[in-house]
């Protein structure tokens, strides 16, 4: 990601410390990960110690510090799910992909994380990938719908 | 659009909206929350577009995409107005035919509708659904009724009548005397009065003064806030401005879940049009109030959702929680006097403005007042979101309401509060729910989230699942929490894989006090409640799995065996050909056994096996049966009596 | 500031308004336990070592004192069958990081504590913070800072800015109760410091 639109995330933040997560989303969102020299230029930008940024970087769970796959496949793993059968979804998407939660294919095809809670837990075990929740998953369906993605 | 300038404009403006619509004219409500959008609604709508497009209907049926009901397992809901007729699990398929027939003839498609499970009756209207029936909707009751990106729908339904109210007949001591009047206390976990908070905050003596919306909703289980920010964003809206005026504050922030973009969006959304319409900004509605609102967003941190960490979060830091010995109503948000309140706090606040405190106060209980919505799942047969007057039994939200167990399960436990609650047993069914009895049993209200459990359901497994979350979403700043929850988790896992010893329930009810007395906050002070409430209410289950190596729920994997019955197998080789490990020897009339040392646990050989025949067992606490000699494995037809 | 009247283990303490239950008690000469404080640097409240009763109008009730305002007439006690026995877990907890720290093992003996209790971890640090609040806040110059949460979270240096700035300061060193610190300090170091070079030297 090219500094100058790092500085525009910036800037439409009014360059502000405080919303320093808030570019971190942003950017994160974009790129699908933090490179360091984003990191840097945020710091340098908004005058934060680079210890803040990387505090925050991996405080919280929605920042990745290293590249993303091309699909970013998120199993719920809230209390609703779990009580589903969560665990045997994730089972099946580990053997599918070859992953663990927390890493990327040697392709860059999938990224596997658990999330705690979607908000769907009506519809639960639920599945969500690149953004599109899958709902009433069993592990057949969840082999299915990886099935699809290039 | 112009500005509306005074309470008056906005009344004359709503009576403009409501003169240009016909409330006969048939509206095809489809639900587009998170929820129903997962089960396809998108397309749903999309496709009763098109369909009355085709007809060329479109000038006289209306279309909607509207907020969540909260009845999600069900999705897509489809709500045809003025007849309130409801479809659930709606398709595409079923689009012409809803059209064709309920639109255009008025009849109801009978094979769409709600089923009760108990008298098997079918319910045309939402009013008549079992589900709904028992419910007092207060709240949730607009969301099906409003497109949620729609300003105008909001208004036809009363919405800022109790900010035009509030501006022009009363002053903002007043509007804080009938939310303290009223006796609301915090929906989002703690309980604590909000007129009482409010109040610290109004008096604190710094100019400067924050209101904000958690609306992280951390608790997994819990969708309350999610269905109340898509589906009705106005109504918290509303109820933020009417605290800003109360305390004197001029700033409000929300803070949202990044897990929730539609949530975000639709929040962003209000915002704007709020603003537009001159409701939020400068000199709101000739008042001279000013408020403005920003919206920032959750970063995957459940920690957030307290509301010190929260505001340390808003800072731009990582959301490590302060202690609360200066309370945050009068040093939060940049150490500025700060009211903090959950999403559905706000949302009932424009109702007491609306309806009165004295309105408010016949609901309820004793020191429980309102409604409360819950998010009823897991094991059980409706689920969704309930809201409820407090006072309800457990029983009947569970059985009248949730319409049982499914599947001719027994009921084991409803585990409340999220991570910071414990699980009410059976025997205490008849508790009436409001924040104090709940405490009171060793558990709490929290945020709503009602999680059922059954007889498959491990209750150590429970404490052990909940431990494992907190000591991932803890913010690791204080050793009772961090160091204490690291050690729970080892011996609670221990005690599930079979390598309990004795002693471990003494170690866990120490390491429980010291985080109930010296955490630092909430987080780790009712970490071990879910543990606390499983000993006390399943001891046996604790117990038997130190002591004999058993799980009675037969669900722990290093303590159960999957066993095949010879008396029952009949050969039909199904959980041979499915067994993923390939540990089941068998054959043609053959009884098939599984081998021990290549089975996984995986369970699916049990699930597999037809249930008139029930073969596949599983063991726990006792070895597995040896093989049957390989001379008897033949399976033979008994021979007829001539 | 207005002036303020404590009790603390019996003794009639007086303190200025603003100052913690724990300054006030150092100002009297009265000992609590502490891991996480430093009089150079702003209270943390991470270790809770220091907590005490505190009994206000008939409540009794457990603060961290190196964080709790002074308050008028609260009575308070550094000891007590509750605090030691809390104050024993906390050290038990701790030296299934670090059970040669010679400060746990000192407050070990004191409280009875059995460094042996829980099963052994990999990592060393206890989390004090010392460090990276006194790198932020003293020598202003932002080379180490956490990472991470809850049982994961870590001390990590910033290799670029502890190359250029470490060597000359490890003002932080001595804080360091477990050693963890040097520990880390030289790993990282030997994991981030320029290749040796591929080049002959050259001929003088």
């Amino acid at each position: 990601m090219d500094n100058d639109r790092i500085d525009q995330i910036i800037d439409k933040h009014q360059g502000e410390a405080s919303s320093l997560i808030q570019v971190l989303l942003e950017i994160q969102t974009e790129n699908h990960w933090l490179p360091k020299e984003a990191l840097e230029r945020v710091g340098e930008k908004l005058q934060v110690p680079l210890t803040r940024i990387q505090h925050i970087a991996t405080f919280y769970k929605a920042f990745s510090l290293v590249p993303k796959g091309r699909h970013e496949v998120h199993i719920c793993v809230g209390t609703a799910c779990h009580v589903r059968g969560a665990t045997r979804i994730l089972d099946t998407v580990e053997e599918a992909t070859g992953i663990k939660p927390g890493e990327t294919d040697l392709d860059l095809k999938f990224s596997l994380e658990t999330v705690n809670c979607l908000g769907c837990c009506a519809l639960g075990p639920v599945v969500e990938v690149d953004g599109k929740v899958h709902g009433k998953m069993s592990p057949v369906k969840t082999a299915e719908v990886l099935k699809i993605y290039e | 659009m112009a500005r509306l300038n005074s309470p008056e404009e906005v009344e004359n403006f709503r009576q403009e909206i409501l003169s240009k619509r016909d409330p006969n004219m048939p509206c095809i409500s489809v639900c587009v929350g998170a929820g129903c959008i997962a089960s396809g609604a998108d397309e749903v709508i999309e496709a009763f577009k098109a369909q009355i497009e085709k007809e060329g209907l479109s000038a006289k049926v209306d279309t909607k995409g509207t907020g969540c009901p909260g009845f999600c397992e069900r999705g897509p809901v489809v709500v045809i107005y003025p007849e309130e007729i409801c479809y659930l699990q709606v398709v595409v398929e079923d689009v012409p035919e809803i059209v064709s027939q309920t639109i255009k003839e008025n009849k109801v498609v009978e094979r769409l509708l709600f089923v009760d499970p108990v008298t098997g009756e079918k319910a045309i209207h939402e009013s008549d659904i079992s589900f709904y029936k028992n419910q007092e909707r207060n709240v949730l009751c607009n969301n099906i009724k409003i497109d949620s990106k729609s300003i105008d729908d909001y208004l036809a339904i009363g919405g800022y009548s109790a900010l035009t109210k509030a501006l022009s007949q009363m002053t903002d001591v007043e509007v804080l005397e009938e939310v303290k009047k009223s006796n609301l206390r915090g929906r989002g976990g703690a309980g604590f009065p909000a007129g009482r908070k409010w109040e610290g905050s109004r008096n604190a003596p710094e100019p400067i003064k924050y209101v904000l919306v958690n609306a992280d909703e951390g608790d997994p289980g819990a969708f309350m806030d999610r269905a109340l920010l898509e589906g009705n964003p106005h109504s918290i809206l509303e109820g933020l401005i009417l605290g800003g005026y109360a305390i004197g504050s001029h700033e409000g922030y929300f803070y949202v879940r990044q897990e929730y973009p539609l949530a975000v969006e639709n929040i962003n959304l209000a915002i704007k049009q709020a603003e537009e319409y001159g409701l939020l900004g400068e000199n709101i509605l000739g008042s001279g109030f000013d408020f403005k609102v920003f919206v920032h967003q959750g970063a995957g941190a459940f920690v957030c959702g307290e509301s010190t960490a929260l505001m340390t979060s808003l800072e731009g830091r990582a959301g490590e929680p302060r202690p609360k010995y200066i309370r945050s109503n009068i040093k939060g948000l940049w150490n500025k006097p700060t009211v903090l309140n959950n999403v559905e706090t706000w949302a009932n606040v424009p109702l007491i403005i609306n309806k009165g405190a004295d309105w408010f106060t016949q609901i309820g209980t004793e020191s429980s007042k309102g409604t409360k919505i819950f998010s009823l799942v897991g094991k059980i047969t409706n689920t969704g979101l309930v809201e409820v007057p407090m006072g309800m039994t457990l029983k009947d939200i569970i059985y009248k309401i949730g319409g049982g167990i499914p599947n001719g399960k027994k009921f084991k436990a409803v585990q409340t509060g999220g991570p910071s609650g414990g699980c009410i047993p059976e025997e205490l069914l008849d508790l009436e729910v409001g924040f104090d009895e709940l405490t009171k049993a060793g558990s709490m209200m929290g945020s709503g989230g009602m999680i059922v459990l059954d007889e498959d359901t491990c209750m150590v497994d429970v404490a052990r699942y909940f431990i494992n979350f907190l000591t991932d979403e803890s913010c690791g700043k204080c050793v009772p929490c961090r160091e204490g929850l690291r050690q729970m988790h080892r011996i609670l896992t221990n005690i599930t894989e079979g390598k309990g010893k004795e002693g471990d329930i003494e170690l866990l009810e120490e390491l429980a006090e010291t985080a109930v007395e010296a955490s630092l906050c909430a987080l780790g002070k009712s970490a071990p409640n879910p543990f606390l409430s499983t000993l006390r209410y399943f001891r046996d289950e604790y117990e038997a799995h130190i002591k004999e190596k058993r799980c009675p729920a037969l669900s722990c994997k290093e303590l159960i065996s999957f066993y095949i019955d010879p008396a029952k197998c009949k050969a039909c080789g199904i959980c041979f050909k499915k067994c993923p490990a390939e540990a089941i020897d068998g054959g043609k009339k053959k009884i098939h056994i599984i081998d021990q040392e290549k089975c996984t646990k995986c369970g699916t050989c049990f699930e597999v096996c037809p249930s008139k025949f029930g073969a596949v067992t599983k063991i726990s606490g006792e070895p597995v049966p040896p093989p049957v000699p390989e001379e008897e494995r033949m399976i033979t037809k008994k021979s007829k009596e001539k | 500031m207005s002036e303020i009247q404590l009790e603390i283990d019996g003794k009639e303490v007086k303190a200025t308004e603003g100052m913690t239950v724990l300054e006030a008690a150092q100002s009297a000469g009265i000992f609590i336990p502490t891991l996480c404080h430093h009089e150079k640097l702003e209270p943390f409240g991470g270790c809770r070592v220091c907590i005490v009763e505190v009994e206000v109008n008939g409540w009794t009730k457990l603060v961290v004192s190196c964080v709790y305002p002074v308050e008028e007439n609260i009575i308070v006690r550094t000891r007590s069958e509750k605090v030691d026995r809390i104050r024993k877990t906390i050290i038990e907890l701790l030296m299934a990081h670090a059970p040669d720290s010679p400060k746990l093992q000192d407050l070990a003996q004191e409280y009875g504590a059995d460094k042996d209790r829980f099963e052994k971890d990999a990592s060393f640090c206890i989390h004090c913070g010392l460090c990276v609040r006194y790198c932020t806040e003293v020598a202003k110059k932002n080379a180490i800072g956490f990472v991470g949460r809850g049982i994961n979270k870590e001390i990590s240096f910033i290799p670029e800015i502890a190359a250029k700035e470490c060597d000359d300061c490890k003002e932080c060193f001595p804080l360091c109760p477990t050693s963890y610190l040097q520990a880390a300090f030289v790993l990282t170091k030997a994991l981030f410091s320029p290749p040796p070079s591929s080049e002959p030297a050259s001929e003088e």
